[in-house]
């Protein structure tokens, strides 16, 4: 019979769980760790200063201009949105297909998402260039008619995928958290800390008619979620698709735009855990390089998967004989954006493909260093959708060029920021594995005396 | 005043009954322990697990939870309120030419639609989930610390049938329970 990796090293038991996974809030934390903190606070920091800049003095500030009016807001938009895709497949898709070993970094995944959706919801806000007022975007009744949104429109499709997203992922993070918040409650020595964990986990006691009704609405919320993520960035594929712009006016785009979000995704999640397991040794015990080789196997896939996208947008670019396609293509690959395309190609396509070994899979270094390439392709892969399509169509007349800002580059860096300063307060305030999950698949892998014993 | 403030915090603590508890360190004694108390005739016991235990419905009783119908009647609700709401708004309420589109353009209301029964199937299994478990609960009985964490408990109120507390002290301590104890919860 084939053997099952152990998916909790170091002959745990229950208590030692709890032990090790409440300890990370219980205890503050040392030097490395704030200076991590800090370090992306003042990233954070620039953020808010660069976007408070672009509000007071208007979009000019940043680089686009006509023709490239969609430039980096949108370009880091669906990076962010696309990085969340990958918690809510390890915490829901994976959770469908009973893979068990998505338990011990379901929860930060999730967080990932939460964090980064939040990251990306501020870029459309901020491109609107008055932000003031957004909630134009939302169908209520008003005092202008009322005038209603224009549900025909992909940007509004967003609003409700984009902001559905959010809700349903927060509900399925905080419910799945909810039996932890209680332990930790119940661990609190000091009265503040009973009463807030107490307040967070709405006083969950774990009877099992409670644990009947929480264990459906968890496969209900999976159910849901997964049909949702995939809608999410088929939507967002939907702002270009629909358009009819030679580059964006492809079928391929949903598809296409969801593999490739999946993709930055488990990159991001890679380079996230690799910091973990770093900055707090624990976590290699539940984080075992086991589960960091199979992400590593679906971050080659997807990248394969993405690969193949780009192939076939060539081949029917070239099929179609529709002649602006074929020059937009030709244009990406080798006009002046051709430094673009080739950092997408080698850092989506190339890279990855060390994955083919077993000791690179399984290699910290490597993978720390591929997962940044994937970051960086996956950014370029959507400047060179929005800009390339953008900066020639149909008429020579309207061309142009983009460049990047030092606005620009404020607030793409300094989103890095935002998002690493919540992820790193999350990890040491709430229950950064999840403790009622781990425990019950304490037993994969090992015999079952000793589990007993 | 007093009597008012009482009578919130017992609400918001939940229906406090005294009872029986014990205490196991094996959930799968837990489960056998859980399957004897039925036995016995009880049916009011709970048992509380750090989590879900496999068997455990079996061993007392519980049925398949009903919320999935209630996330579809939702579900269906979310669907037609998108498909009545983008209607009504496009075509109805204030129709106007867009893009020389129908006013009733159904297949650009589809994502609409989609997201919205998505978002009213999510948000109402939550809701019922909170009712059902009749959360949220201010500072609630707990047993014992540990039953968040490493240990198991079974817990016989005083009102279920046939409520014997010799007998049910006997029956836990048989079951191999580590710990036999009167408490409210």
């Amino acid at each position: 019979m084939i053997k099952r990796d152990a998916l909790v090293l170091g002959n745990k038991t229950y208590k030692d769980i709890s032990d090790d996974i409440c300890r990370l809030v219980e205890t503050v934390p040392g030097g490395k760790y704030f200076s991590l903190l800090f370090s992306a606070k003042a990233l954070f920091i620039l953020y808010i200063v660069t976007m408070g800049m672009i509000v007071a003095t208007g979009m000019g500030l940043m680089g686009v201009n006509s023709p490239v009016g969609w430039g980096t807001d949108i370009i880091t938009f669906v990076f962010w949105i696309g990085i969340g895709h990958a918690g809510t497949l390890i915490s829901a898709i994976l959770f469908l297909f009973r893979q068990k070993w998505r338990t011990s970094i379901a929860r930060s995944a999730e967080a990932m998402t939460i964090f980064a959706v939040m990251v990306a919801g501020t870029f459309p806000i901020l491109h609107t260039g008055r932000p003031w007022l957004a909630y134009w975007l939302l169908p209520y009744p008003n005092q202008r008619g009322p005038l209603w949104v224009n549900f025909r429109s992909p940007l509004l499709w967003d609003v409700f995928a984009v902001s559905t997203y959010a809700t349903v992922s927060l509900i399925f993070w905080y419910i799945g958290m909810v039996p932890d918040l209680a332990t930790l409650r119940d661990r609190a020595k000091h009265k503040l800390r009973r009463a807030i964990y107490g307040m967070l986990s709405l006083g969950w006691r774990g009877t099992a008619r409670n644990w009947n009704h929480y264990e459906m609405v968890y496969m209900l919320l999976a159910g849901l979620a997964t049909p949702l993520v995939l809608s999410v960035h088929s939507i967002v594929s939907f702002d270009f698709a629909v358009a009819q712009l030679p580059g964006w006016h492809t079928t391929i785009f949903p598809p296409y735009f969801v593999a490739g979000a999946i993709f930055s995704g488990f990159g991001m999640v890679v380079t996230l855990m690799v910091i973990l397991r770093e900055l707090i040794p624990g976590f290699k015990d539940y984080v075992t390089i086991h589960h960091m080789e199979n992400m590593n196997k679906i971050i080659m896939a997807t990248g394969l998967m993405v690969g193949y996208s780009y192939g076939s947008e060539f081949f029917m670019a070239w099929y179609s004989g529709a002649p602006f396609e074929e020059y937009v293509f030709l244009n990406r690959a080798f006009g002046p954006y051709a430094w673009a395309y080739w950092i997408m190609v080698s850092c989506n396509v190339i890279i990855p493909q060390t994955f083919w070994f077993k000791w690179a899979r399984r290699s910290i270094p490597i993978m720390f260093i591929v997962s940044i390439f994937v970051n960086i392709g996956m950014w370029f892969e959507r400047y060179v959708i929005v800009v390339t399509s953008l900066h020639r169509d149909f008429l020579p007349s309207s061309w142009g060029m983009f460049e990047l800002t030092k606005y620009d580059i404020g607030a793409l860096v300094g989103s890095f920021g935002m998002f690493f300063f919540l992820f790193l307060l999350y990890i040491r305030t709430l229950p950064a594995i999840s403790i009622a999950e781990v425990k019950p698949v304490l037993s994969i892998g090992r015999e079952r005396e000793e589990h007993h014993g | 005043m007093a009597d008012i403030f009482d009578r919130i915090n017992n609400r918001l603590r939940g229906k406090v009954k005294r009872g029986i508890a014990g205490i196991w360190q094996d959930e799968h004694q837990l489960v056998a322990a859980a399957k004897k108390v039925r036995g016995e005739g009880f049916r009011k016991f709970e048992a509380i697990s750090p989590f879900p235990l496999h068997g455990i419905d079996e061993a007392m009783g519980i049925p398949r939870s009903f919320i999935p119908y209630v996330t579809f009647t939702f579900g269906l609700m979310g669907c037609l309120f998108g498909l009545w709401f983008t209607w009504w708004t496009s075509a109805v309420d204030w129709p106007l030419v867009i893009g020389g589109k129908p006013f009733w353009s159904l297949p650009a209301f589809i994502p609409i639609i989609f997201e919205l029964t998505i978002l009213f199937s999510a948000l109402s299994s939550v809701g019922t989930l909170l009712y059902v478990c009749g959360l949220p609960k201010v500072d609630p009985p707990v047993i014992d610390k540990d039953l968040t964490s490493h240990k198991f408990a079974l817990f016989i109120p005083e009102d279920d049938v046939g409520f014997d507390a010799d007998k049910i002290e006997k029956l836990f301590k048989e079951c191999g329970a580590e710990e036999v104890k009167r408490s409210e919860f």
